[in-house]
């Protein structure tokens, strides 16, 4: 089928995601939206196979509760895209707000850039299939990873500059936070610790980097070493110790 | 020095005139209060007991007693034996008391000191048996007017666009108790009896397992802080999608599930890996405004096309009625309230017993803000936590709401005793326990048809106490304060309540 071309300008974004599902029910696997300006929950709920390039920027929850699509978005994006996200991509060619990839429970978000606070929250994981993936191409704001309960969330700082925030990691129970550069002790959140990062990770990381620096062009040689600072989980029952009952 | 072990807390009697030896509580309590010798004779461990009643409910000879504090302290009004032992197990453990079921504290109940009305000469009562009772209740949004024209051909055609609502046959629902909390076969039979009595159930913030699927038309999913469960499969599958911000229970708190109650499959269900914390975190992360809820509010929306009403569960608090308001005002279709006696497996103590207001003042003070800002139509107002029979629903429609979730009543309607152990997972009902053996002494088909009795009754109650009082619709009743009346409550109160004292 012909790619669809949507012009999103002045358009409502129940009107516009009408466009996109009804494109998709009709085969399209191939979608532009041109002149996007803030419309929130473009894709929400979306099911299938089709990518859907975004020219302008996104309001907030790009991509909410998504399953299967690509969104690739020429510009920044507002907060939580790809939030509780079950599978699919997202790959915003510029920056993004808070709570990136909140409760993302499959699929993979790369950002090209920056992200802000709470990235990754409550990020989880189960069974084989469902491990959600977060790159970020330069840095993190604070609160990095809270409560996560799996998949992977890679910070590459390409700008030089190293994860500067605090509250890494609060109440993390699964999954791992991986920072190029090094990483104090201090900038940790409760039930975070730092490990080291091998080889075998590394490995693991790997096609991750690949496929980031692949989509934005950018060399990967450069981050594939072993120059990272993990951040996993103290325990996978951070509240064992809290209670005790009556 | 050890502090030593606390007085017991129950303590199990066999009258061994009576037994005859069949073993049956041996068999049936799950905490190992009774153990046989070898020489046939029952051993009692009291201290193990937890009050559940299994083995008085089995035992085929009425030879077992059951006491509750059998050892006295010296009494004191204010260093109760609750309050000594709390300090006690605090002393030894340093750490937070968790609790189970509802506000155990003695705190007075409105309920209990509101009266209904009846009619007498002046406007006759209705029977019930042959005049018509309208107990349908619809929840979600109502237009604020409609606009009706009469077509050429005599046809009349409306304008308005309506929203979505949930039709119940009863304004009667059972509230949010997730499968990991209880079991499936528990799930299950709430479902089949939501289905049988048509009304809607909670999923609580656990999935939907497959073996729900066929009930799906009468679930309510909800999606909480931790978003368990939550994908578009789930969110297409509900009749409506509730967001729980918070619970009467624990107002204010997340909740977590402990590792061990998260088996294989209770995993798949919340999509949460096997035998981790399912931790919920206490704010939802995407929302810090009303602003933000209103943004998940059309998220959800948007997801599902904007085929379902979507709720809101807020735990009743100090400022309830101003944020219900905000509430209205965030696209959200109903507004759920949840008392501070709401039930729930596991609470802070200090939360359970201390946090929230009561059902009845947040009912009255939801319904009255509501209306005085001109906005009572855009949600419906369900409210829960501690309704215990038809009175109390017919009192909590009467000071404001549309209608009600019940939790623990339901949970009694299939063998719970309310003894407060859920946490432990050993509930001998097979109904807060995930242990297969337990969980198989539960019938859905016996339990729905128990769970569906109930409801049954509770709604022939309520059109007969909605006859006596000339009320042939439920929606006359609705905010109908002037059908109540208060006995001994402080002017205070009546004044939130807007009820009148007795004989006035
Ligand atoms: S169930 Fe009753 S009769 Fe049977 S062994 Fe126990 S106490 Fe005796
Ligand atoms: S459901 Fe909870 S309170 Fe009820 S009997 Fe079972 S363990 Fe006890």
């Amino acid at each position: 089928m012909e790619p669809v071309r949507i012009d999103a300008r002045g358009l409502h974004y129940t009107p516009l995601n009408q466009q996109i599902r009804r494109a998709v029910s009709e085969g399209a696997t191939e979608i532009s939206v041109d002149n996007v300006l803030g419309q929130r929950f473009i894709a929400d709920g979306l099911k299938g196979e089709v990518t859907i390039r975004i020219n302008g920027v996104p309001g907030g929850d790009l991509g909410m509760f998504m399953n299967g699509p690509t969104c690739i978005v020429k510009g920044n994006c507002d907060h939580a895209p790809g939030n509780t996200m079950d599978n699919g991509k997202i790959v915003i060619h510029g920056s993004a707000g808070d709570a990136v990839a909140h409760s993302m429970r499959g699929g993979k978000v790369f950002v090209r850039d920056d992200i802000g606070y709470r990235g990754g929250i409550h990020m989880k994981e189960y069974g084989e299939e469902h491990k959600p993936i977060l790159v970020v191409g330069d840095n993190a704001c604070s609160f990095l990873g809270e409560y996560m309960a799996g998949g992977i969330i890679i910070v590459l700082s390409k700008s030089g500059n190293t994860f500067g925030g605090r509250g890494v990691g609060s109440g993390i129970h699964g999954g791992e936070i991986i920072l190029r550069g090094k990483l104090k002790e201090r900038q940790l959140g409760v039930g975070a610790r730092i490990t080291e990062f091998t080889e075998e990770d590394l490995e693991k990381i790997n096609p991750y980097i690949e496929e980031f620096c692949e989509y934005f062009e950018i060399d990967p040689e450069k981050y594939l070493d072993t120059k990272y600072t993990k951040v996993v989980a103290s325990s996978s029952r951070p509240f064992a110790g809290k209670y005790v009952w009556e | 020095m050890s502090l030593g072990s606390v007085p017991l807390k129950y303590r199990i009697q066999i009258d061994r005139q009576q037994c005859m030896q069949c073993m049956r509580c041996v068999d049936n309590c799950s905490y190992g209060v009774f153990r046989e010798e070898d020489d046939g004779n029952i051993l009692i461990d009291s201290r193990k007991c937890t009050a559940c009643h299994r083995c008085i409910s089995m035992c085929p000879r009425d030879a077992i007693n059951l006491s509750e504090r059998p050892v006295d302290y010296r009494s004191h009004p204010l260093w109760t034996p609750e309050a000594r032992e709390d300090v006690i197990n605090q002393s030894r453990s340093g750490r937070i008391v968790l609790a189970g079921m509802g506000n155990a504290k003695d705190y007075p109940i409105i309920y209990d000191r509101l009266v209904l009305d009846a009619c007498q000469v002046t406007n006759p009562s209705i029977d019930p048996l042959r005049e018509p009772m309208e107990l349908r209740t619809y929840l979600g949004q109502k237009p604020s007017k409609l606009d009706i024209r009469k077509q050429e051909n005599g046809e009349i055609e409306l304008n308005t666009k309506l929203s979505p609502n949930l039709e119940l046959q009863t304004p009667i629902m059972i509230g949010h108790m997730s499968y990991g909390a209880i079991s499936l076969n528990a799930q299950l039979s709430l479902a089949k009896a939501a289905a049988k009595t048509d009304t809607y159930m909670g999923t609580g913030e656990g999935g939907l397992h497959k073996d729900i699927y066929p009930y799906q038309d009468n679930m309510i999913v909800q999606v909480a802080s931790g978003r368990f469960g939550v994908d578009i499969n789930y969110l297409e599958r509900g009749a409506a999608i509730e967001i729980k911000i918070g619970q009467g229970a624990k107002p204010g708190i997340g909740g977590h599930l402990p590792g061990e109650k998260v088996c294989t499959d209770v995993s798949c269900t919340r999509m949460i890996p096997a035998g981790s914390d399912a931790i919920s975190p206490a704010p939802h992360h995407d929302i810090y405004s009303i602003e933000d809820l209103a943004q998940l509010v059309r998220g959800l929306k948007e997801a599902t096309e904007w085929k379902k009403p979507v709720f809101v569960k807020i735990a009743a608090v100090h400022n309830v009625a101003a944020v219900a308001a905000g509430i209205a005002r965030s696209s959200a279709d109903a507004v759920v309230i949840d008392g501070f006696r709401g039930g729930t497996g596991a609470s802070p103590k200090v939360f359970r017993d201390n946090v929230g207001i009561p059902i009845e003042a947040a009912i009255a003070s939801v319904d009255q803000k509501l209306n005085d800002q001109g906005i009572r139509n855009k949600v419906s107002v369900i409210a829960s936590g501690g309704i215990r029979n038809s009175a109390d629903v017919a009192k909590s429609i009467a000071l404001g709401a549309d209608a009600v979730y019940i939790g623990t009543a339901a949970l009694i309607s299939m063998g719970c005793r309310v003894c407060g152990n859920c946490y432990r997972g050993l509930c001998p009902w097979g109904i807060a326990t995930q242990r297969e053996d337990l969980v198989s002494r539960l019938d859905p088909e016996v339990e729905s048809e128990h769970v569906a009795n109930l409801i049954n009754s509770w709604t022939l109650e309520l059109s007969e106490l909605m006859g006596a009082a000339g009320i042939n619709s439920i929606e006359s009743l609705r905010g109908n304060r002037s059908r109540l009346r208060g006995y001994m409550l402080d002017e205070g109160t009546l004044d939130v309540l807007q009820v009148k004292p007795v004989g006035a």
